[in-house]
């Protein structure tokens, strides 16, 4: 058997004696490694602590048959300074001492420093003016990529625009598609019985015309693929910061800008309208089903009513809010992909941000579209 | 002859259709630093990662401690990982916590030892690898890679562990650290009875650290023994690996130490 399997079954042994001079001794036996220490700990430290050693007491630590750091720093608490002249302890053990008596007089403080909380306005401010800035430049650097490649389509990273445009256009749809038809299903059935009480049950066309067309089916689009790919943009590029691939592509002289930004700022300007459109239609078709069955009215007449009580107005206002929505999402999940530090806890606070800035955003920007765009295509 | 601490007998790997291990029998006795080596692909990973029960072999049984680490309660494989340490090949240490939360961490998780006890041992620990004080607050982020390799071994020893994995331990260290880090070993195994794997491409930390040698080749193990008796055996690539320029220079470093400790 080897010293320590000996050791893992003797139990560490505190003995307090005194010797021929009538001098205190106490005798240390047994195994004091991390095995046997762990379940006897809080008895073995009460005793120690009991002995109270002001510095005089022989200690005899003869009889130790294996030793581990936790058991010579337990140890070693209730002696202090460990002087050899009256403790004893095997040669093997004595290095375990030797080096915890050196790293004594270095304190390491738990605590972190935090600002005093008058400092927190100000720290907040400077962040924000930190978000702004950052979303400047990129808006910048997205405007020359732009031009760049409208002066050379060629060169143009279409194949990655592609990619992305099927991962969040594509890849959406059957979510899109559920929800979308849901609220369709729950907006018509809830409408049909507040309009039957006035007998205006022909106006559940106008009610979901207007309302999916026009805010619904954006707002619903924008922040699925805000949760969707919003998130999975930022942790895509923060990861690629923490494995230090941006490194690698800005030392290749491939910039970040044309390759990972501007194709996904491309793809999500041209994919979220079309998902938009989508979404409106299963909406509507939702809707359709619900009006039919709660107050028996036929698919026919509804989409020949359709056109004549939404003005398209609402459409176009409706697909040109999925461009804007698309640029903030993407633009906002690559500059905090962007911001991200190399450890995963900020990998997964970025990744937070990024989606609720986008969806705070998507409905702020919706409510600016709504003042703006007040008279049009609301038939007054 | 003592129980061995690592013992793997009759291991496959396979990987959908690639076989990676054929039939490995391999034991680590108590004490001893195993030097595992093999060509890039030959599986040296995997088999590390199968001691530590991170995968499963396909065939064959892994114990460690005389636990099979792929069939054990709960409770076993707490207590036999309680009892090992592993340095990861790039640190792994956690980049959200400190320096000094990362070694102290296992400490904590104990739940029994008191703060005071746990900031005497992460600070004897990170003298012990030779990172200053000044450093524990630091966050992984903020480290050299070489600095992050001594703190990773710095956190695998902090359970005072009887058998340490080390997967390329002197890679990506200067040769003044590697050298130091094998003085560390050596003077851990003397005061703690330690037992090592070590996986290695560096001929110097081999000759200098490992009392026998591993060569997984061809997807079978060609070889356990001494490293004297390792570079004999008629292989191409234990000539390639040993009897190349590098392996010749490491290797007559090897015969003066030989000639001066006669064995």
């Amino acid at each position: 058997m080897s010293p320590r399997g000996v050791g893992s079954i003797a139990e560490p042994q505190v003995l307090e004696t005194s010797d021929e001079s009538g001098r205190r001794l106490i005798r240390i036996s047994g195994a004091w490694n991390l095995q046997a220490l762990v379940p006897r700990l809080p008895d073995l430290d009460q005793r120690l602590k009991r002995i109270r050693d002001p510095g005089e007491a022989l200690w005899d630590l003869e009889d130790v048959l294996t030793m581990d750091h936790l058991g010579a720093a337990l140890l070693r608490r209730s002696w202090g300074v460990s002087d050899a002249s009256r403790i004893k302890a095997r040669p093997e053990h004595q290095p375990l001492f030797r080096r915890l008596d050196a790293s004594e007089p270095s304190r390491v403080s738990e605590a972190r420093s935090t600002p005093h909380w008058w400092f927190l306005p100000s720290q907040w401010f400077m962040r924000v003016l930190g978000h702004l800035h950052g979303l400047v430049v990129l808006l910048g650097f997205l405007v020359l990529e732009c031009l760049r490649m409208l002066a050379h389509p060629a060169r143009a990273p279409w194949r990655e625009i592609a990619a992305n445009l099927y991962r969040t256009g594509a890849q959406a749809l059957g979510i899109t598609a559920l929800v979308g038809f849901l609220i369709g299903v729950v907006l018509s059935y809830l409408s049909s019985n507040q309009l039957k009480m006035f007998g205006a049950d022909l106006f559940i066309v106008n009610i979901l015309g207007v309302s999916i067309i026009r805010e619904l089916g954006p707002v619903l689009a924008a922040i699925l693929v805000a949760g969707r790919s919003g998130s999975s943009m930022t942790a895509q590029i923060g990861v690629m910061r923490v494995t230090q691939e941006l490194d690698a592509m800005s030392v290749m002289g491939i910039p970040h800008m044309s390759r990972l930004v501007l194709p996904k700022v491309i793809a999500l300007a041209i994919g979220l309208p079309l998902l938009i459109l989508w979404t409106n239609a299963i909406a509507l078709l939702g809707g359709m089903v619900a009006a039919h069955a709660e107050l028996g009215l036929s698919y026919r007449f509804f989409l020949d009513t359709l056109p004549s009580a939404v003005p398209i107005a609402n459409l176009y206002l409706g697909v040109g809010k999925g461009v804007v929505f698309g640029v903030l999402i993407a633009v906002l999940a690559c500059h905090y992909g962007m911001r991200i530090r190399p450890n995963t806890q900020s990998l997964g606070a970025g990744t937070t941000s990024s989606v609720v800035t986008a969806i705070t955003i998507v409905i702020v920007v919706d409510a600016i579209f709504a003042v703006m765009f007040r008279h049009v295509g609301l038939g007054f | 002859m003592a129980d061995p601490v690592v013992e793997i007998s009759g291991l496959w790997t396979r990987f959908g259709p690639t076989v990676v291990h054929r039939g490995i029998d391999l034991d680590v006795r108590p004490g001893e630093v195993l030097g595992l080596v093999g060509g890039s692909g030959s599986g040296k990973t995997t088999l590390l990662r199968q001691m530590l029960g991170l995968e499963r072999p396909w065939r064959g049984t892994v114990r460690v401690f005389g636990i099979d680490v792929n069939a054990c309660s709960r409770a076993q494989l707490a207590s036999v990982r309680n009892r090992w340490g592993v340095l990861f090949q790039n640190g792994a240490l956690f980049s959200a916590l400190s320096v000094y939360e990362n070694i102290a961490l296992a400490l904590r998780e104990l739940k029994v030892v008191d703060e005071d006890l746990i900031h005497d041992l992460v600070l004897s620990k990170l003298r012990m690898v030779g990172i200053e004080p000044q450093h524990a607050r630091k966050t992984p982020a903020q480290l050299s890679g070489g600095m992050i390799k001594r703190i990773g071994l710095a956190r695998a020893l902090a359970l005072d562990p009887e058998l340490v994995f080390l997967d390329e331990p002197t890679a990506g260290l200067d040769p003044d650290r590697s050298e130091s880090f094998v003085k560390l070993i050596q003077e851990l195994r003397r005061e703690l009875h330690l037992s090592v794997v070590m996986v290695t491409h560096d001929l110097d930390t081999l000759v200098s650290l490992s009392d026998r040698v591993a060569v997984l080749c061809e997807q079978r193990l060609l070889a356990v023994g001494p490293l004297r008796e390792i570079t004999e055996i008629d292989h191409p690539f234990v000539s390639n690996f040993f009897r190349g320029e590098r392996g010749q220079r490491a290797l007559e470093v090897l015969e003066d130490l030989q000639r001066l400790m006669p064995i």
